[in-house]
């Protein structure tokens, strides 16, 4: 048994939170979540589009909440790895988001000439 | 519907007696040879005794290099069934001429295309990168084993568990007739109604389970198991281009996973996101498949370029020519791969501006490729070059990988490509990068490994009459291809109207002979060198005079690779140690913290493919069943706490000693 354990004792280096951090994070999720929730739900914006990208940023942010308080990460964590890890992702997840969406959109001018609408739907 | 049948339907799903394939004399031929070969092999197992040794040493192993050499055997065993593919449709396709139908029905060619080519990429080439990336690089970091070993070993069984499922679609249902990508609408519920692209899908998720995590594990086991002082630009190139490998894994393998979790919804709940109408999109699924599809590629063909690196500069005798711009060169491909992906559908009409951003990257990253040939001439220039069968391959590999890559660079022309997409060409050229890249590259790294693996040197003999067989077979088989594909002649045909166009078919069709003559002496040359083992025994554990660390532990390996971790100060440090002369350490061994084997993998990896079994059938309750015992074994799985022991000092001074006797030996007869 207490070998088993000596492997959990090891610091991986990474900063643990304290309950503050995971107040702070917690709290920040709640109003970060509740927010968009209203925007769809009493619709106080006219314009769709416009609510959309709202929530789009704020799921954006959020992403980052979760990533400073519950996964504690930093740029010194990991020595580094971590932020490289997290650039690396960015780049990708942007090159694959902007890629998908200008090729799609090209393909949709150029190929789809008919309805798109899901009113069509049976 | 009686009640009867409402009961059967709810025990059995769809799965009924008619699901059994007993009209086709060819699948029932097959069983049989299989059931008796099956049958056979099961039998000699209870006889000689060997399950016990095979649960306890194998099976359950969690020791990286039993890991390795089970990814390679399954690997082999899945290479002769997607080769068996290969040559059936070689054929159909030498013989469909003049009003004949040859010998396979529509039914069962499209079959056979889509299971070669889903066989070949997922459980051929994966398991051949993985099983070496899996024996080599802890051996090269100089570590234990990978960081999570208990991973390793279920990564093994979910990707088995998923090959499991392809061959159980040969003989209990169909397989998909969509070719390997299963392109929707037609991988759709409307034009695809039967088991053929479930059996697809899930096969390829829970083997996904396994690659991903796999990647995870090696990139953990590359960033936090390196010796001490092996910087990241000491690592040897092997390693590198795993790293590389893996990383591309973890970052593409979710696109994959989801991509075809949006198709199963489409299938199994009535969505419609790749649907002809109601807003789906089947151009989002070619769009999204190959955002995973290309980085693929590279994770195929970057483990090999690091084993014609090690096996470059170890036959050669030098170090590699321009490390760290192979090393550059590797990280630029690694970023590269993720923006050429519209290559793969410039005739689907994003226009020219699109076009041409993706035609110039493609041929931006033959730049990187074309450096890394380079590297490799240069290191051969005035070099006193040991022509061994490892050397050999990476010769073939150089000579033909260039053609490949320059039809490549061709297809990377979007009008050039309106011309070619879809033809016998782009088959050519893909399977001229991937057998002359990926699978001649797996060959040299058996041919060089082998001895570590297993303590003794392959023959050359039978080595070298498959490599002749292999490398003249290749191009019998593939140049035809490339000039019917400029003649206009599209890939996936089943007969043919022209009967000029024979000729070309029956010497791709002789080529493919020789392939298979090849790959007969591939198994002889194993065969024989395991009877003459004592004959070909390797004590000194360094065969080829190597320069990185995997050459300084014995052959085949202790169970703890090093008895001390080695110390690294260069580049190539196995060289740099025998040319100082350094000792072997006699005294200090301490005992050794080992993890444990485990059976959790087996059985997780059993459960998943019941789970997916029932799902392919529709037999919801055993889904459900399967499902719950997943999550169950490895909620339990996480409370057993027997998971590591400690190799006895007695042991290891015992093994040493041995080591030390050996060594005794090669250096009196040397």
């Amino acid at each position: 048994m207490s070998a088993a354990h000596d492997t959990h004792g090891a610091d991986d280096g990474a900063a643990h939170g304290t309950m503050r951090d995971y107040a702070i994070g917690f709290a920040l999720s709640v109003v970060l979540t509740a927010i968009p929730f209203w925007l769809v739900i009493t619709q106080p914006l006219a314009d769709k589009g416009l609510t959309g990208g709202i929530v789009v940023i704020f799921a954006a942010v959020q992403i980052v909440v979760h990533m400073i308080f519950f996964l504690h990460m930093n740029a010194k964590s990991e020595g580094g790895w971590n932020l490289l890890a997290l650039l690396f992702t960015a780049v990708l997840v942007l090159i694959v988001l902007s890629g998908s969406l200008w090729v799609m959109h090209h393909l949709n001018t150029n190929m789809m000439p008919m309805s798109h609408s899901m009113a069509d739907m049976p | 519907m009686t009640s009867a049948d409402q009961h059967w339907s709810f025990l059995l799903g769809k799965l009924t007696l008619e699901a059994l394939p007993l009209h086709e004399p060819i699948i029932v031929a097959t069983f049989a040879a299989v059931a008796l070969g099956g049958a056979a092999v099961v039998g000699a197992l209870t006889y000689f005794k060997l399950w016990g040794y095979l649960w306890r040493e194998w099976f359950t192993s969690v020791d990286h290099k039993k890991i390795g050499i089970m990814y390679m055997i399954l690997g082999l065993v899945m290479f002769l069934r997607g080769f068996a593919d290969a040559i059936m449709m070689r054929i159909q396709q030498a013989i469909a001429f003049n009003g004949s139908e040859g010998y396979l029905n529509a039914h069962h060619y499209d079959q056979i295309f889509t299971a070669h080519g889903v066989i070949m990429i997922f459980f051929v080439a994966m398991p051949f990168v993985t099983g070496l990336m899996n024996y080599v690089v802890p051996l090269q970091i100089g570590a234990r084993d990978v960081s999570f070993p208990f991973l390793n070993n279920f990564s093994f069984w979910m990707t088995t568990a998923g090959a499991a499922l392809v061959m159980a679609s040969l003989f209990v249902g169909e397989f998909a007739q969509t070719g390997w990508l299963a392109y929707p609408p037609l991988s759709g519920l409307s034009y695809s109604p039967g088991v053929g692209v479930d059996y697809y899908i899930w096969a390829l998720q829970i083997a996904g389970v396994g690659t991903t995590l796999s990647g995870i594990n090696l990139i953990a086991t590359i960033v936090k198991l390196r010796a001490p002082g092996m910087t990241m630009m000491k690592m040897p190139v092997f390693t590198w281009t795993s790293l590389c490998t893996n990383v591309l894994i973890v970052a593409s393998f979710p696109v994959l996973t989801a991509v075809l979790t949006l198709l199963t919804l489409d299938r199994y709940v009535g969505t419609n996101f790749f649907t002809n109408d109601f807003g789906g999109s089947p151009m989002m699924y070619v769009n999204l498949i190959w955002i995973w599809g290309h980085p693929e590629v590279y994770i195929l063909v970057l483990p090999v370029f690091g084993v014609f690196s090690e096996v470059t500069a170890t036959f050669c005798g030098k170090k590699l020519f321009g490390y760290s711009s192979m090393v550059y060169a590797t990280v630029v491909i690694t970023i590269l791969s993720y923006v050429v992906w519209l290559h793969h559908f410039f005739t689907m009409g994003s226009g020219a501006s699109v076009n041409s951003f993706f035609g110039i990257t493609t041929m931006v990253i033959s730049i990187p490729t074309g450096a890394k040939l380079f590297n490799w001439l240069f290191t051969m220039y005035r070099a006193r070059i040991r022509f061994d069968l490892p050397m050999m391959w990476t010769l073939a590999f150089m000579l033909t990988f260039v053609i490949g890559g320059m039809t490549g660079v061709l297809l990377a022309v979007p009008p050039a490509d309106f011309v070619l997409h879809n033809s016998l060409f782009l088959i050519a050229h893909f399977h001229n990068v991937i057998i002359g890249g990926v699978v001649f590259g797996v060959f040299a790294a058996i041919n060089y490994w082998w001895p570590k693996a297993f303590g003794f040197k392959l023959e050359p003999f039978w080595g070298k009459v498959s490599f002749w067989c292999w490398v003249v077979g290749f191009w019998l088989a593939f140049t035809p291809l490339y000039a019917m594909g400029l003649m206009g002649v599209t890939r996936r045909l089943r007969v043919f109207d022209d009967p000029s166009l024979q000729i070309w078919f029956v010497i791709a069709a002789i080529g493919a002979g020789l392939i298979a003559c090849g790959i007969a002496a591939m198994l002889v040359q194993y065969a024989v060198s395991i009877i003459r083992r004592d004959q070909n025994r390797d004590l000194t554990g360094d065969p080829w005079n190597g320069r990185t660390l995997e050459w300084a532990t014995s052959s085949p390996p202790p169970a703890y690779n090093f008895a001390f971790t080695p110390v690294v100060h260069d580049l190539d440090n196995w060289a740099a140690m025998k040319r100082a002369g350094v000792a072997r350490p006699a005294v200090g061994f301490r005992p050794i913290h080992m993890p444990r084997n485990t059976g959790a993998g087996v059985i997780l990896s059993g459960l998943s493919a019941i789970c997916g079994f029932a799902l392919i059938w529709h037999i919801w309750w055993l889904a459900a069943v399967g499902f719950a015992a997943l999550l169950f074994t490895a909620i339990a799985h996480t409370f057993n706490y027997r998971r590591d022991f400690h190799i006895p000092v007695e042991t290891v001074i015992e093994t040493e000693a041995a080591r030390s006797r050996e060594l005794a030996l090669a250096g009196a007869a040397a």
